[in-house]
């Protein structure tokens, strides 16, 4: 009897040992595990020359050459998001809500920070928001699927109703691009915008490049804001013809934080 | 049977007790609502009446899973007339008067749908913006 527990358990624990061991065994054999973890350490440049998805994928392309030294065309651009999506102004740093704002050079881009950048750089603002991953985090942990990838567009979009307010996205989102409403957010509109909902306590929001101006034949709020200028570029970076990939095959850009492999749709000219 | 003398009078106490609310207010549920029609005096909506009144909800959450979630924010057009696929774009268009056409069957109904946490009725814009102003 002694004997037969004894055989069953050593039966046991190497079964169990076997069922453990096995995925890593998988993974330390497959080759494409390292080729694909290795290509998202590349640099932006590198990210966006290899491409995404397949189909459209919008993007935006920030000349800050343009707005340098202009910080109003900044406050402008986030002025006509705010009003434009009905968005609350908190003044705490802990509950306000942002769509797109403007953040100082080695806070946007810790990566590319270093001694003696340019002054311009270093001294002006960058207009940040949702990166519109071609890999996104965010995605990747909500668990109601409200947030996700639109098929047709690319854009990270947010279905509030599915919203539960768990925060995941934001912890996931490298950006800092996701806020939380704490409060009701009416009371802190000072105008409402008809063409556009409010949030409500509890759920989380975010830039959405304007999805429902799309749809409309127009531009984002932000682009149309700034649009003499021409600081900003919005367009479909899998067209060659398109005018940002002409601009991007072009010029030098870079991303933030490109070494976590997000994909960003988001390009900066500095 | 035990005890008949305590368990009848005692069941038929019960089931007084329990359809109490229906026979106190006499078997009737009271007034039928009277939603106000669009003031704007349109005639038509985006299907008849009777299937508006039953199927509305089920209408307004195929909309939203077209627009937010397939991307499908084109028009609608039914009987030659253009709808957008949306409750405060199309449906608060014609029934501007939430407090009137939306509550009148809701409160009676008891039910209390959440759509207005986030949807801004022509009311709730008028309050606020002439409130600034």
């Amino acid at each position: 009897m002694d004997n037969n527990r004894r055989k069953f358990l050593k039966m046991a624990g190497a079964t169990a040992l076997a069922g453990i061991g096995a995925p890593a065994v998988v993974k330390l054999t497959s080759t494409s595990a390292h080729a694909s973890s290795a290509a998202h350490g590349a640099p932006a440049v590198a990210a966006h020359a290899e491409g995404g998805s397949d189909g459209i994928r919008l993007g935006l392309l920030i000349d800050m050459r343009k707005l340098y030294g202009k910080p109003e065309l900044i406050e402008k651009a986030v002025n006509a998001c705010n009003s434009h999506h009905n968005i609350p102004k908190i003044e705490s740093k802990k509950s306000e809500i942002k769509w797109i704002w403007p953040m100082p050079f080695p806070n946007a881009f810790p990566e590319h920070s270093h001694y003696h950048y340019p002054k311009q750089a270093q001294e002006n603002k960058f207009p940040v928001l949702c990166n519109h991953c071609d890999n996104p985090p965010c995605v990747r942990v909500c668990p109601t699927q409200a947030t996700f990838v639109e098929k047709e567009t690319g854009i990270v979009a947010m279905d509030y109703h599915r919203c539960i307010g768990c925060r995941f996205c934001m912890v996931g989102c490298p950006y800092g691009a996701r806020s939380f409403n704490w409060f009701d957010p009416r009371e802190h509109i000072e105008k409402y915008n008809p063409e556009f909902p409010t949030r409500m306590r509890g759920v989380v929001e975010k830039c959405t490049f304007c999805d429902e101006r799309l749809a409309r034949g127009l531009e984002p709020a932000c682009v149309e804001a700034v649009k003499e200028s021409g600081a900003f570029v919005f367009g479909d970076l899998n067209d060659p013809n398109s005018e940002i990939r002409q601009i991007l095959d072009k010029e030098p850009t870079i991303q933030r934080k490109p070494a976590l492999g997000t994909k960003p749709s988001v390009f900066y000219i500095v | 049977m035990f005890n008949k003398r305590i368990v009848i009078p005692g069941l038929l106490i019960f089931v007084l007790f329990v359809t109490f609310p229906f026979w106190y207010n006499g078997l009737s549920a009271g007034p039928m609502p009277k939603p106000e029609l669009p003031p704007g005096g349109e005639k038509e909506c985006v299907a008849p009446a009777s299937e508006m009144r039953a199927k509305h909800m089920k209408l307004l959450n195929e909309w939203r899973d077209a627009a937010l979630r397939e991307g499908k924010r084109d028009m609608i057009n039914v009987n030659g007339v253009d709808y957008r696929r949306s409750l405060q774009l199309a449906c608060m268009e014609c029934h501007s008067n939430k407090e009137k056409f939306c509550d009148e069957c809701h409160v009676y109904v008891d039910v209390t749908p959440k759509c207005w946490n986030c949807h801004i009725t022509p009311a709730d814009i008028e309050a606020k913006n002439k409130e600034t102003h």
